[in-house]
């Protein structure tokens, strides 16, 4: 069994969509939030009593908070459009990971409780009764979903499985059914303001440590503050890039190019981090009370202006959500009146001639771009539509000499997930990371074939955790791995231009 | 005035009230119900007149469709062409004297109903050749393309088979909007083809049809990418920032 729960797909010469294997990933099982964790969270313990009736009574609550559930759990005609775009799908085979069939797991349930049809005729239209099975199988198949919306782009409505795997795992959780992972990250970052439980200190050392690394690296006092009052720029970044390879790496070039830029930063050791799993969880409560800790540390240390660091689904909550969640950011410098992408901010810069930058110092590498799902369809950048797409591979073209991008199918919009996202970063998951991963490993594969591409850039804390964790197991180098501003550190040409 | 008759006019004026009354409370459902958070599917257009070309895309081209299953989009984009044609040439059933467009359109409405039938029935293939289409089809689904295809055979059935008085079906179609009741002719297609329309009626604000509201209410294409200038919120969630800390 543990040999079979670790079966690597074998990469071919292109990605055959797989027949269907039943069940392929039904075993495979996230480790349910104990009960004090839950209950920290305000959260039941544990699976309640009444469950039906609160899970029923939850759902409709949602179907009147948001549009977007109601009319994408109407609107499915199963055109099965959708059906081989799901990277988990296309790994596994397994046919509930076809976005059609992981939404239906809901919405014969909706169809159930909400719609006349559902009442008069179930078996017709395929309405459900909310059952100790249906919801072991939400419980499975919604944290088999990494929320990257890839179906959404390729659905002629536009149908969501993120917004509906939001609803689901919001209803298991107003049940007790909680998943351990997202809910431990959650906690943490509420109590320590970061999703690795660094404390401030820890913190505090942690980046002195790397101000030491880089004055040893390069003779150069570069600084990471934290928590100056008065700084110009808060930066809020993934807290995988205080010291995850290569996330760590990136963090560095944030600060070199910030140094070299001569500008007045500081991280806040109360908004130590800029991913929220609340959205994770399809929880308002807890993503809005993330978000406001960014608007608290701004405030309290009056900076003008906020710069994110490189993280997929951050980036979806500071571009789409914060104005929302924690808004209105009123108080910032008019100029820059939301916050920016970090590559916003050094693109603009570069194209000041702000920077100096030798792109010989990454003539070793044939470097390709990985768009991850939350930058490329949940956001923007730059002001224009695609902006997320052309103004990190504007950096990289800058800072390297050799740059090929992967199949058109798989980049941009269309990009493939990592596998990890949305909630899937968890050892127990490996299988499902390893299947999700699939579609963009053949790319990367066909690249490194065919173009001798010997990098990958990546804008995402999770994205390069998972890659690099994941790689070793389909026979890959995770050093292949770098933050964009990895690039940008290896060729910034320190006490030059400062 | 037979039974028949007034049975079939009865069920006209039923199944027209089911369609008004349901869609229309759907629509305005869908209308009323809040958008607290900006959820377009990037990349987004930055205008609401770019927002609505997107959504007419959609509605007139099936974009997405068209990049995503070419298989789908060519059944999928002939069922629902013919369908429109066919709709619009059944308006001379319903003008008197008959509009001058919708008299140069009746041949290409009688073309239309052999296109409306090759559209299902790849559609309809799909659902058993493909082995995803076939585990994600429901009794429904299979069900409602019986009830379209049935629909349409029995119209074709008027036209090459068994002729109806057509002149007399026009004038019960009248009488139905003009509240004068006139006979209908009791042919088998015609009674078939009739009562499959009105089930068609009843069952679409019920069913999956719910797509035809759907496609325009799709905060994924219709939302305007503004996240950053405009606060998109509703009234639930605007009431959470008097809880807020900051």
């Amino acid at each position: 069994m543990a040999q079979k729960e670790y079966d690597v797909p074998v990469l071919e010469d292109h990605l055959p969509t797989p027949h269907l294997q039943r069940d392929a990933l039904a075993h495979v099982r996230s480790h349910p939030a104990k009960p004090e964790l839950q209950k920290a969270l305000g959260f039941p313990g544990e699976l309640v009593e009444d469950w039906e009736a609160k899970a029923v009574a939850k759902l409709g609550e949602l179907l009147q908070k948001h549009r977007s559930l109601r009319v994408y759990l109407d609107a499915c005609v199963k055109c099965g459009a959708c059906a081989d775009k799901c990277q988990f799908f296309l790994g596994s085979g397994d046919p509930k990971n076809m976005p059609v069939a992981r939404q239906d797991l809901l919405r014969q349930v909706y169809r159930k409780y909400f719609t006349a049809a559902g009442k008069i005729a179930p078996d017709l239209v395929g309405a459900k009764p909310l059952t100790r099975e249906m919801l072991d199988e939400w419980y499975v198949y919604y944290h088999q979903c990494s929320q990257c919306r890839r179906c959404s782009l390729f659905c002629p409505y536009g149908i969501d499985t993120a917004e509906i795997s939001m609803a689901a795992r919001e209803v298991l959780d107003h049940i007790g059914m909680g998943q351990k992972y997202t809910n431990e990250v959650i906690l943490k970052c509420h109590q320590l303001g970061n999703n690795l439980g660094l404390n401030p200190a820890a913190l505090r050392n942690t980046v002195e440590g790397l101000e030491e690394d880089i004055m040893d690296d390069t003779g150069v006092p570069v600084r990471l503050p934290v928590d100056e009052v008065g700084a110009d720029v808060l930066l809020v970044t993934p807290s995988a890039d205080f010291f995850a390879e290569p996330q760590v790496d990136g963090l560095i070039g944030y600060a070199k190019v910030f140094h070299q830029a001569g500008l007045s930063w500081t991280l806040s050791s109360y908004a130590s981090e800029a991913g929220n799993f609340g959205m994770f969880i399809g929880s308002y409560d807890h993503m809005q009370k993330l978000a406001v800790r960014i608007r608290k540390a701004a405030l309290d240390l009056g900076v003008k202006r906020i710069i994110v660091g490189e993280c997929g689904h951050a980036w979806r909550v500071a571009y789409s959500l914060l104005n929302t969640t924690s808004g209105p950011w009123d108080f910032l410098d008019p100029k820059y009146p939301h916050p920016q992408h970090i590559c916003e901010y050094t693109w603009d810069l570069i194209q000041k001639g702000g920077l100096n930058l030798d792109a010989t110092a990454n003539d070793d590498k044939v470097v390709t771009f990985h768009d991850s799902c939350n930058p490329a369809r949940a956001a923007g950048m730059g002001g224009y539509p695609g902006g997320q797409f052309d103004i990190p591979r504007n950096i990289i073209k800058t800072v390297c000499n050799k740059f090929v991008d992967m199949h058109p199918d798989t980049i941009r919009e269309k990009t493939f997930c990592c596998g990890g996202g949305g909630g899937l970063l968890t050892e127990e998951l490996m299988p499902v990371r390893i299947a999700g991963m699939k579609p963009r490993m053949q790319a990367l594969k066909q690249v490194m074939d065919e173009k001798g591409v010997t990098h990958m850039a990546a804008i995402c804390a999770i994205c390069k955790s998972q890659f690099t964790g994941v790689m070793p197991r389909y026979g890959m180098d995770p050093y292949m791995i770098v933050s964009l501003h990895q690039l940008v550190n290896n060729a910034i040409q320190l006490g030059t231009k400062e | 005035m037979s039974f028949l008759s007034v049975a079939y006019a009865l069920l006209f004026y039923g199944a027209a009230a089911v369609l008004i009354g349901g869609l229309g409370f759907k629509i305005w459902s869908y209308f009323a119900l809040p958008v607290p958070m900006k959820v377009f599917t990037a990349p987004a257009p930055r205008t609401r007149s770019g927002a609505a070309l997107r959504v007419a895309r959609e509605v007139v081209f099936f974009e997405s469709l068209f990049h995503s299953n070419k298989w789908i989009w060519i059944f999928g984009a002939l069922f629902h062409a013919s369908l429109a044609a066919v709709l619009l040439a059944h308006l001379r059933y319903f003008t008197e004297p008959v509009w001058g467009w919708v008299v140069l359109i009746q041949p290409i409405g009688t073309y239309a109903g052999f296109g409306l039938i090759a559209g299902l029935g790849g559609l309809w293939a799909r659902r058993f050749v493909e082995e995803r289409s076939r585990y994600i089809s429901g009794l429904s689904d299979h069900l409602m393309l019986a009830l379209l295809a049935g629909i349409g055979l029995a119209g074709l059935g008027m036209k090459y088979v068994a002729h109806t008085d057509i002149v007399a079906v026009k004038a019960f179609a009248l009488g139905l909007v003009y509240l004068d009741w006139q006979p209908l002719p009791t042919d088998p297609f015609l009674l078939l083809h009739l009562t499959l329309v009105a089930m068609l009626m009843i069952v679409l604000p019920f069913s999956k049809l719910l797509h035809i509201p759907g496609v325009f209410f799709s905060p994924a294409h219709s939302q305007v990418d503004d996240a950053r200038e405009h606060r998109q919120i509703a009234a639930w969630n605007a009431a959470l920032d008097a809880t807020r800390e900051r």
